[in-house]
């Protein structure tokens, strides 16, 4: 304790960088004594974790103020009369494209007709290859025989985007209208973005209807808050002369919104609606999770099974679905409105509209006719699930990859994360949070290191320790192995053009992959097990980091790296004392997301078996364990937020250190 | 003249910064530009008071950021003054409610802006109709009118075209063009012919002249070019750090500059070109022989100032003498700048 004492009276008198550093080694030490007393048996039980008895019932008070919300307040009365009306969207949307009984009665689409337009559409946009990505996306899905649970998927999602699109707008329109919405959003978004989507699922399915109706509203929640922000961005941006054209032309308010600010905001607005459905998409898979059937249902159930062949088609379909609307979304982005001469007929201004309403009659008519065109069924879909799970399995029978996966698997687990787990676990509680304040304070500074005090703190007090550390343990793991893996990948591809601009496409790619793709493979190679959890976080958490990696190094200034040349530096040289120094702040940012990811990640994959707070998330979800929910939810938000907040501020500091643009 | 005063500027003031009202209300009245800007603010413009009368032409000069964009701008009320008062057609502009303000510039003002302000996701067409569009003109007649002014900017053709899709001498004659739609009474003009070629540009005065001598209209008009002011002109105002520094016809802005600094902005113009005999005549001493015409310039006389050899040379308008003009006057000016 004199240490520290010590270190803080250096704050009051020497320069800041030195007394930052002092007092984080203070703190070290300070948790170092306490480990080793607990080691030679000399601390105490309760300094190691907090007694139970000591730990405030949180979860009872969360279930408490819920119930008096939901009943007391009439929430519950309320949200069930949304529901009505949200179902009754879900049901048409379900009628048409899968042929659920139900009004308007007209479904289903034959899947020719769906495919047809998506062609028109891609060609609309970007012209012939995106026509055979939309087509072929969907010609995939019904050969191989996944149409109906694809149409589940989609027909929440044609529910979900546009509601999370119309809700984003307008509160977006609200905030940048009035400065104290403006600040009231703010921080609510900002604890929205960092909040486990687990935290969304119980709610929504406690709220209204389990099924559907809770799958369509945490997914439009999920999806609302880029709305809001690129919203709020784009009407900021429109250029001011426009504005007072639209003045000066005796525009009302509502006409100048409407007119002019709306339509000038054009590309931002579409930018988020991008977002909006890739959100939707990585949402409504997860909805899995509370028993929506669909896509993510499937998936779960087939890779719970280990049926390998039939998690892969799966997964090829969400993947080209993901695709599919990404490209189209930003296709749309770019795309300009072209002129016409005048006096051009309606027909040839409208071809597209007028093609698309074409194709999609005459293969409405074409399926009565022909079956196949309407439905493909159980007998006739091509897919191969069984064949590629017998040639899968064979593959990993053979000796010489089993040997492998075998070692990998070995040497992770008794060499490296096993050990690293029970050193974790065997650290006193007060000497983690120690640890953790230290590294925020000699990272991010003052603000952060008391953040993490706190929150860790919080954690303690949670009752959910060990399970906090496992969880802490896993995204620790993985991203350090992502760190091994990626970082050089991303070095690697830096160095051309070529292979920077190939790296970042097929990252941009990956990160719209919605989070449950990433377990296919890792469960292939191993298993239902610990591993692969640590793999599929690791290959989830690589892709920001490689792609932020090459953006860093591409990024610094040429005339900095063209001194270090005439200096006569080595590559490596080069590499090492100046561009990975000045790619550092940005590869901070990568570091960042990607332990966002991990703690994202390490809740879906907690589905195959583990002892962190993902399990017992999912426990909450089959009851209706509101409280401890909400606790859980907490405690992984504050662990993210806490390394966020101080990784952030970090690469903030240092970019303004080096003078690099933000 | 008051009675046919348009718009009245009366210690007007426009302050740009964090709490301009508050600013304004504390400062000392001796405060130059300088010292605004050193206290953190910028005063866009500085007690400006100044009439615009029906039916003419007023031009505003000045360097870069002396604050005539801005003048404009209070002027149709995009931007609020901070202080002093403006009225159009005798209404307090500050005071007018909102829908009064729409209605006013629905039907009485127009404006050309600097960098165009075209709408982007509008065709050339739809972006000429906008202000039709706003007052809820029916598309048929707001299409008629459109296509009417569209080809006289002489843009025929390009109808269907996105603003992105011109050249920035095109964009700038659909600016134009959206505001000879409406034919306001009262017009903005703010570098309206900046971005055109000599060509274009001169026909574009002339309908401009041509409207405003037919029409009555009342013109504020922008421009960095004398030749331009000088062509278009009844009077000029000259603006420097957001201050009116003159305001009076061209022959005595050149004659008798009121400060340093406009004798030093307008030492590059030819002053015999804008000198009129009319205005160098003096009543009293008329002097004899054939009269000439007061509209002629100094430069239009040159040949018979330096042959005739009378001291002093009638002016007359429409064959009534006015006055005499000093020969060697004449000559002074015409010699000078040569
Ligand atoms: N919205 C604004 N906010 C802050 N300052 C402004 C704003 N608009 C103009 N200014 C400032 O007011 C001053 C006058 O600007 P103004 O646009 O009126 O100049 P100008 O005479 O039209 O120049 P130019 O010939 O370049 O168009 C400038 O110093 C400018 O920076
Ligand atoms: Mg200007």
């Amino acid at each position: 304790m004199a240490d520290v004492a010590n270190g803080l009276k250096v704050t009051a008198t020497g320069p800041a960088q030195w007394t930052r550093g002092k007092v984080a080694v203070a703190l070290v030490a300070v948790a170092v004594v306490l480990t080793v007393l607990r080691y030679v048996g000399l601390l105490p039980d309760a300094l190691f974790r907090i007694p139970e008895a000591m730990i405030p019932p949180a979860a009872v008070w969360l279930d408490a103020a819920f119930n008096f919300v939901k009943d007391d307040l009439g929430l519950l009365a309320l949200t069930r009369t949304l529901t009505e009306g949200l179902e009754w969207l879900l049901d048409i949307t379900a009628n048409l494209m899968f042929g659920k009984r139900r009004w308007p009665f007209l479904g289903p689409i034959p899947w020719t007709a769906v495919a047809g337009v998506a062609a028109v559409i891609g060609y609309y946009l970007d012209g012939w290859r995106m026509a055979a990505l939309g087509a072929g996306t969907f010609i995939w899905t019904a050969l191989i025989g996944q149409w109906t649970i694809a149409m589940e998927t989609m027909s929440v999602l044609m529910v979900a985007a546009p509601l999370a699109f119309f809700i984003g707008l307008s509160l977006g329109i609200l905030a940048w209208k009035h400065a104290w919405v403006n600040r009231a959003i703010k921080p609510i978004l900002s604890v929205l973005q960092t909040l486990p989507f687990f935290t969304y699922l119980l709610p929504a399915v406690i709220f209204f209807k389990v099924g559907p109706t809770a799958g369509a509203v945490a997914t439009t929640i999920y999806a609302i808050p880029p709305m809001i922000l690129m919203t709020t961005l784009g009407l900021q941006k429109v250029s001011p002369e426009v504005v007072e054209a639209g003045n000066m032309s005796g525009c009302t308010k509502w006409q100048l919104l409407r007119h002019v600010y709306l339509p000038s905001a054009r590309t931002e607005i579409l930018v988020g609606v991008n977002q909006v459905i890739m959100l939707c998409l990585a949402m409504v898979v997860l909805t899995a999770f509370i028993g929506m059937p669909g896509l993510g249902a499937k998936l779960l159930a087939m890779m719970g099974s280990f049926k390998l062949g039939r998690s892969f088609e799966i997964g090829v379909t969400i993947v080209l679905l993901a695709v599919m609307l990404d490209r189209m979304s930003k296709a749309w982005v770019v795309k300009q409105p072209e002129h016409f001469e005048r006096d051009t007929p309606w027909w040839r201004r409208h071809w597209y509209l007028v093609t698309g309403v074409a194709v999609f009659v005459f293969f409405c008519i074409a399926a009565q006719v022909v079956p196949v065109f309407a439905e493909i069924g159980r007998t006739q879909n091509f897919s191969q699930g069984k064949e590629i799970d017998t040639l899968i399995k064979a593959f990993l029978a053979l000796d010489p990859v089993q040997n492998t996966t075998q070692m990998i698997r070995y040497v992770l687990n008794v060499w490296i994360l096993n050990p690293f787990r029970d050193f974790l676990l065997s650290i006193p509680t007060p000497a983690f949070i120690l640890l953790v304040t230290a590294f925020a304070l000699s990272l991010g500074g003052k603000g952060p290191a008391i953040y993490a005090a706190i929150f860790f703190g919080l954690v303690a007090l949670s009752g959910w320790w060990d399970r906090s550390v496992i969880t802490l343990y896993s995204v620790i793991s993985a991203v350090t192995l992502a760190i091994l893996i990626g970082v050089p990948l991303g070095i690697m591809a830096s160095r051309s053009e070529k292979w920077s601009r190939r790296a970042l496409l097929a990252c941009d790619t990956a990160q719209t992959f919605p989070s449950f793709i990433y377990l296919i493979p890792a469960i292939m190679l191993f298993g239902v097990t610990a591993t692969s959890v640590v793999m599929s976080i690791l290959i989830f958490a690589m892709v920001p980091l490689t792609r932020y990696t090459i953006e860093g190094l591409r990024t610094v200034p040429p005339e900095m790296t063209e001194a270090a040349d005439m200096a006569g530096a080595t590559r490596m040289q080069k590499l090492i004392s100046v561009q990975l120094p000045l790619a550092l702040p940005t590869m901070a940012v990568g570091f960042n997301q990607a332990i966002m990811f991990a703690f994202f990640m390490v809740i879906v994959a907690a589905f195959i078996g583990t002892q962190d707070l993902g399990q017992e998330l999912q426990r909450t979800l089959a009851g209706t364990d509101l409280g401890k929910n909400f606790v859980l939810g907490i405690c992984v938000s504050l662990m993210a937020l806490t390394f966020d907040l101080t990784i952030m501020k970090w690469a903030t500091h240092r970019k303004k250190a080096l003078g690099l643009p933000d | 003249m008051t009675a046919d005063t348009v718009i009245s500027c009366k210690n007007a003031w426009k302050i740009f910064g964090a709490d301009p009202k508050g600013y304004l209300g504390s400062m000392p009245a001796t405060h130059s530009f300088d010292d605004i800007r050193a206290d953190g603010y910028i005063a866009g413009v500085k007690d400006v008071s100044i009439d615009v009368y029906r039916g003419e032409m007023l031009v505003i000069m000045g360097l870069s950021g002396s604050g005539k964009s801005t003048l404009v701008r209070c002027f149709s009320r995009l931007h609020d003054i901070t202080g002093g008062a403006i009225t159009v057609e005798g209404q307090d502009l500050m005071s007018l409610s909102e829908k009064e303000l729409i209605e006013l510039r629905r039907s009485k003002m127009g404006m050309v802006f600097q960098s165009f302000g075209l709408l982007p996701h509008r065709t050339v067409l739809e972006n000429v109709a906008f202000p039709l569009e706003m007052r809820g003109q029916d598309k048929h007649t707001r299409r008629e009118r459109a296509l009417e002014v569209i080809k006289l900017v002489d843009l025929e053709g390009r109808e269907e075209y996105f603003p992105r899709e011109l050249s920035g001498g095109q964009q700038q004659r659909v600016g134009i063009a959206r505001s000879l739609a409406i034919e306001p009474d009262i017009w903005f003009l703010d570098e309206p012919f900046s971005a055109l070629d000599p060509l274009i540009r001169r026909e574009m005065q002339d309908e401009f002249l041509r409207l405003q001598g037919m029409l009555g209209k009342t013109i504020v008009f922008i421009t960095h070019d004398f030749d331009e002011a000088l062509r278009l002109a009844d009077r000029i105002a000259i603006m420097k750090d957001g201050a009116v520094e003159q305001c009076d016809t061209p022959d005595q802005i050149v004659l008798n500059p009121a400060t340093e600094y406009v004798r030093k902005f307008t030492e590059v113009i030819d002053k015999a070109r804008v000198v009129h005999a009319g205005v160098l005549a003096q009543a009293g001493s008329t002097g004899d022989g054939p009269p000439v015409d007061a509209r002629a310039t100094v430069q239009d006389l040159a040949r018979l100032l330096v042959h005739d050899e009378r001291a002093v040379i009638p002016v007359a308008t429409d064959g009534k003498v006015i006055g005499g003009m000093d020969r060697a006057a004449a000559l002074d000016i015409l010699l000078e700048t040569s």
